[in-house]
């Protein structure tokens, strides 16, 4: 039988967080009411001439020193020509053969294996306005066009054809969204589109030089469906080429419900952009002054961060990398830390009980009811000693559900930790008394038994009782 | 040299519906055109970059500062059908 290599390469477009759009001074704000963040400039009228943000430029430049681009001393812009209705001018500017930086790289890590992933090219270009629908396109009787998305500023990042298969796809985009939000350049939200990735895939033989046939794959709005989509799509290529037939060079769309890409059919001939430069817009031309001022003003990177975590915090390698994988979740951890620092317990916190919930909840970091100042709070509450590890994970979900401080939580359902010895005392004997057969087996010598002993007078104090008083008061009883 | 399938192909590309005569027509016009550019084709450019543009202006930056938008009623004024504050088109699949 034979064996293919999957060949994957990816187009990531970034919209950039500046308050304006990239060629006229209408406002960029999210959800405004359909058509009413546009001008004559976006709305492609006549006789109106862009006029390009300088931000765009800076953040363009920010994003491609950090993605380690070479940045181009000289671009420009191009038109690049399709019809279709969210484009009003019929032409989308974009830059085609002198884009503002190229040759970068960024490093992932598969499996412990460190790789490098090439990109080809970074370029500047508008937006779209957006379509609405009934249903899909495919069911709705006509489109309904907003043009507020219209020459919003994005980046669009190109990769070379460097990953081997979905879990490295994927590695790459995540990646690519860390290093892109650190810059500050954009929150990189998938859900709400301000970043979208359009997958090319295709397999052959292995030991096979040439490329097989690509499919581009789009319509992937998390990583979950990227690497899904990514993974069906090497299942059916490999099944056409083994069942005699060829694989089809097309766009095709991911289906999340059916688990299934679906051929999109659009005609080849849609594919003849027909590129020009763009005789409004002048070339850009950067002087090295300003690619240092900004490569200087470049903040901390995740690969940096991670390794500041294993060198300053003593976190393992694991931990960093997890912590690091979004600036938001990153960010949050190190205001925890300001407050309170133990690294290794709330990295502990971070990973276990916030992703668990937060993963159940469907929600992300940034929507977290728990503010940073109370989880270092309610680690305080334990080292202190208020409360026990076990009670602090339900005061943990119930801080999660309802953002009350740890204190008033312990308080309100009286949860303190119970240390007096003469109260834990009473109940030591009653389970002594009650147990006699741990009782036998911990005087024959095994140990393990006063494990049970000690559950026993957890579950009859409710959870509240110290555990190392108990250990120590049913020691010196039994002797 | 151009062909009648190129034509129909930059016709399909424009959206222009043609009739069997402009097409023919076309067809020579785009090829006289083609030729009298081929003169520029004589010129030796070795080692001249490609102009990417014709005046000698660079970096025409804007501020990222806000402005107002248009009245959304007179951008919608254009819209050839219009559904609440929707321009409202044909669905293009």
């Amino acid at each position: 039988m034979t064996q293919y290599e999957t060949v994957i390469g990816i187009e990531v477009h970034v919209e950039l967080k500046t308050n304006t759009k990239i060629f006229c001074n209408c406002t960029t704000e999210f959800g405004g009411e359909p058509n009413h963040h546009t001008c004559p400039v976006c709305l492609g009228l006549p006789g109106t001439l862009p006029v390009l943000n300088k931000k765009v430029v800076e953040y363009a430049v920010r994003a491609g020193l950090a993605l380690n681009c070479q940045v181009a001393e000289f671009s420009k812009f191009d038109r690049k020509n399709y019809y279709y209705p969210d484009l009003p001018k019929n032409y989308q500017v974009s830059q085609f053969d002198l884009p503002i930086a190229r040759q970068g790289y960024v490093e992932v890590e598969v499996e412990g294996q460190i790789k490098r992933i090439g990109i080809h090219h970074m370029h500047m270009e508008e937006d779209a306005g957006k379509l609405v629908h009934q249903g899909n396109i495919m069911t709705t009787p006509y489109s309904l066009v907003d043009y507020n998305r219209g020459g919003m500023p994005l980046i669009e990042i190109v990769s070379e054809p460097d990953m081997r298969s979905p879990e490295e796809a994927r590695a790459y985009v995540e990646k690519l969204r860390a290093i892109i939000q650190y810059t500050g350049v954009s929150d990189c939200r998938m859900e709400e589109g301000s970043l979208r990735c359009d997958v090319n895939i295709s397999v052959r033989p292995v030991g096979q030089q040439e490329l097989g046939t690509k499919a581009e794959i789009k319509n992937l709005n998390s990583f979950r469906a990227l690497q899904r989509a990514a993974a069906y799509e090497v299942e059916r290529q490999i099944s056409v080429l083994e069942t005699g037939g060829r694989v089809i060079q097309e766009t095709r769309t991911w289906d999340e419900a059916k688990g299934i890409t679906v051929s999109m059919r659009s005609k080849e001939e849609a594919h003849d952009y027909r590129y020009f430069p763009d005789p409004d817009l002048v070339p850009v031309v950067l002087d090295n002054q300003w690619i240092e001022f900004i490569k200087d003003s470049l903040p901390e990177l995740p690969d940096q961060r991670r390794s500041r975590y294993v060198e300053q915090y003593g976190l393992p390698e694991y931990d960093a990398t997890i912590l690091t994988l979004t600036k938001e979740m990153s960010d949050y951890f190190e205001e925890i830390i300001g407050h309170y620092d133990k690294p290794k317990v709330i990295s502990n916190w971070m990973m276990g009980e916030m992703s668990r919930l937060l993963n159940v909840s469907g929600t992300d970091i940034t929507a977290c009811k728990i503010k940073p100042l109370q989880l270092a709070e309610l680690v305080k509450l334990i080292d202190q000693g208020t409360i026990s590890g076990k009670i602090a994970k339900t005061v943990f979900e119930e801080m999660f559900e309802s953002g009350k401080d740890p204190a008033v939580i312990v308080k309100e359902k009286g949860l303190v930790q119970i240390s007096d010895e003469g109260a834990i005392a009473s109940v030591v004997d009653e389970m002594i008394a009650a147990n006699p057969k741990s009782v036998e087996d911990f005087k024959a010598g095994k140990d393990k038994a006063i494990g049970f002993l000690v559950g026993q007078v957890m579950k009859a104090t409710k959870g509240k009782a110290n555990p190392d008083v108990v250990n120590k008061l049913l020691r010196e009883k039994l002797q | 040299m151009i062909s009648k399938q190129d034509v129909d192909h930059v016709a399909l590309l424009a959206r222009l519906e043609l009739t069997e005569e402009e097409k023919e027509l076309y067809t020579q016009q785009l090829n006289k055109i083609l030729n009298a550019a081929k003169a520029l084709q004589e010129v030796d450019t070795d080692n001249i970059p490609p102009t990417a543009h014709v005046l000698p202006i660079q970096n025409v930056f804007r501020e990222d500062r806000v402005g107002k938008s248009i009245d959304p009623e007179k951008a919608l004024a254009i819209a050839p059908e219009r559904e609440e504050s929707f321009f409202k088109v044909p669905k293009i699949v």
